[in-house]
């Protein structure tokens, strides 16, 4: 039985049907529309490549978000020459965004620890920058790189595709509009890509590439005295998170056509490793889980106001209901980031191995059996 | 006789103004134990490591079946044959012993970079047959999922051991194998580093106790402030003055 639950096959079928099926269980909580559902999977991507370099070797990248932009810029690029169809963007942006991490990997793995550390972080600022300065004719700077209705798309018209409306066209797969079903193909276009993603994870988690990956997290002095090359190994595992990223950017640009350099930020970067810590470093679904939460209070949590917070505790006695507002108001609206903040730090201190540490503890502590607790934990 | 496996040629190490080795000369010949002793600061762990490529000597060679050492990284070394056993426990500590023993077991079958991160470490049979039975030999068995981190001083050092064994070397260095155990745990690695494969094998142990020396070389080299001032049969070292003044005397005298 404990097989059966921790086979390949069955943590897939399950994986896929929580996500196909998000739209049903997450309106209760109001987070059923295609925007937020759409961010959930594009950063759940996004923090799950970023948990085979974070999570498996232990190496803690600032500059991803680096790469997603490469990603979106690419992927928009594509957009503009090609074809509106966004199949040869997304592929086009994760191998690009692949070279970029190959190139920045090869000298940030020369240092480890709180060197290399900084090493992406600063290849991610000069990204940034140069976004914003010298690679203007590439990336249109501040006004960020959009799609115009008279783009050349080579692709396009060589195929004899002709545009059917006047203005800005809309992205496609294979002539299916991202923007029809009310938005919602665009989330399941991300939401396939996601499960695609999540299962190239699973297999290198449980791969002996996998296995030597979290050795080197273990012991690094260890793995070369056993006779391997490190090097290899680290640079190979941040050019596979580094194409995540790219990925994740590409399907940002698929659902909405544009690309700035904010995305490259260093807070993006930040926000990567928050999410991957938040929901359970080197787990398998933690990083996602992460993602969700953090999407999921910035979204809800940031649109709540003063009104909204008195409708919601309209069943308290008046005095009562006026103080809880009066306490709950700093947490919600513009200071959403003081909830992320306190939750993020009690999840550090009691929880080191973030949420999927608690889904497990509480399990536990309701005795279920071990093969039950450890297909949820994975599944979930 | 048999052939000399490990050569180490006219070696010098310097750190600062310390002349950690100088001048050594060591012949390791196939087939033999050979225990290098030595007070503390001798300069015994400085040779180990500059056989396995931690530390790259002032001069001197430092040859293993006729292949020069010197400069070779580290994990090319470890494919050469030479396997080092550490002196404190070298683990893999967040991962399950069995994982442990499948690290090395992979780097003799994968070489020392392979890509597979597609294979499924579920289907490899072989290895995990080779590490289970690893683990059995050193009756380790009963551990094989808990994390390396979690188990006993002494089963540290037995997981160790196994580790370095997993791979088949041709020679095997072990840095004071029974440093810190009980007697009786010495004793069994005493009985363990005899018998079977390991019995055979080509060793090179450096150790304090020399109960343990005395038991397991064949030959024994002595090193005092970086000098190898003797080698030859246990009998022949017990014997010689020169070594009896600068170790065992002192040594004798407390106990």
């Amino acid at each position: 039985m404990k097989n059966l639950f921790k086979s390949n096959a069955v943590i897939m079928l399950v994986f896929s049907a929580v996500v196909l099926t998000a739209p049903i269980w997450l309106d209760p909580i109001g987070a059923n529309y295609p925007d937020l559902l759409q961010k959930f999977a594009i950063f759940g991507l996004f923090a799950i490549g970023y948990n085979i370099l974070f999570g498996l070797t232990g190496y803690l990248s600032f500059g991803h978000a680096a790469f997603l932009g490469v990603g979106s810029y690419t992927a928009v690029w594509c957009l503009k020459l090609f074809t509106m169809n966004v199949f040869l963007g997304v592929i086009l942006a994760t191998i690009i965004s692949g070279i970029f991490a190959l190139a920045i990997g090869f000298i940030s793995l020369r240092r480890s620890g709180i060197y290399f550390s900084i090493l992406t972080l600063a290849f991610a600022q000069m990204a940034y920058s140069l976004a914003y300065s010298v690679l203007t004719p590439i990336t249109n700077g501040e006004t960020g790189l959009q799609i115009a209705a008279d783009d050349p798309r080579y692709l396009d018209s060589m195929l004899g595709i002709t545009q059917q409306s006047e203005g800005i066209p809309s992205t496609h797969f294979f002539g299916f509009d991202i923007k029809s079903m009310d938005g919602y193909f665009g989330f399941y276009f991300a939401a396939v890509v996601l499960i695609i993603g999540f299962y190239i994870s699973l297999k290198i988690f449980r791969s002996p590439f996998g296995l030597k990956l979290r050795a080197i997290k273990s012991n690094q002095t260890r793995m070369t005295y056993t006779g391997f090359n490190t090097k290899p190994y680290l640079l190979a595992a941040f050019v596979i998170s580094g194409m995540y990223a790219g990925l994740a950017g590409s399907i940002m640009v698929a659902i909405d056509p544009l690309a700035g350099a904010e995305r490259m930020q260093w807070t993006a970067s930040g926000e990567v490793v928050l999410m991957t810590i938040l929901g359970g470093v080197g787990t398998l679904i933690g990083p996602l889980v992460g993602a969700a939460v953090i999407k999921y209070l910035e979204n809800i949590f940031s649109a709540l106001n003063n009104s909204e917070l008195t409708n919601i505790f309209s069943w308290l006695p008046e005095a009562i209901q006026t103080a809880t507002v009066y306490i709950v108001e700093p947490f919600v609206g513009k200071g959403w980031h003081l909830t992320l903040g306190s939750a993020f730090m009690l999840v550090v201190i009691f929880l080191p191995g973030g949420i999927m540490e608690g889904f497990d503890r509480v399990k536990n502590l309701f005795g279920f059996g071990k093969k039950k607790s450890s297909s949820e934990g994975e599944a979930k | 006789m048999n052939k000399t496996m490990l050569e180490i040629k006219g070696v010098n190490k310097t750190f600062g103004g310390l002349h950690a080795l100088s001048d050594v000369n060591l012949q390791i010949v196939e087939g033999e134990t050979h225990a290098i002793i030595g007070p503390n600061g001798a300069g015994k762990s400085t040779l180990l490591n500059c056989c396995i490529g931690k530390l790259i000597p002032d001069n001197g060679s430092v040859t293993f079946n006729g292949r020069n050492m010197i400069g070779m990284p580290p994990h090319e070394i470890n494919h050469a044959g030479m396997v080092r056993v550490f002196q404190t426990p070298e683990i893999f500590p967040d991962l399950s012993l069995m994982d442990n023993l499948m690290i090395p077991a992979l780097a003799s079958r994968d070489g020392t970079i392979k890509f597979n991160p597609f294979k499924s470490m579920g289907k490899e049979k072989n290895i995990r047959d080779e590490a289970m039975q690893s683990l059995a030999d050193f009756g380790l068995e009963k551990f094989h999922d808990q994390h390396a981190g979690s188990i006993s001083r002494g089963d540290k050092r037995r997981l160790e051991l196994a580790m370095g064994l997993i791979q088949h070397p041709t020679l095997l260095l072990l840095d004071e194998p029974t440093a810190g155990m009980a007697r009786h745990d010495t004793n069994a690695t005493i009985d363990l580093l005899k018998s079977g494969k390991m019995g055979e094998m080509t060793k090179v142990i450096i150790e304090h106790d020399m109960h343990v020396v005395f038991s397991l070389a064949d030959r024994i080299s002595v090193l005092a402030r970086g000098h190898i001032i003797a080698t030859g049969t246990p009998e022949e070292i017990k014997d010689d003055p020169k070594v009896k003044e600068a170790y065992l005397g002192e040594e004798q005298e407390d106990e």
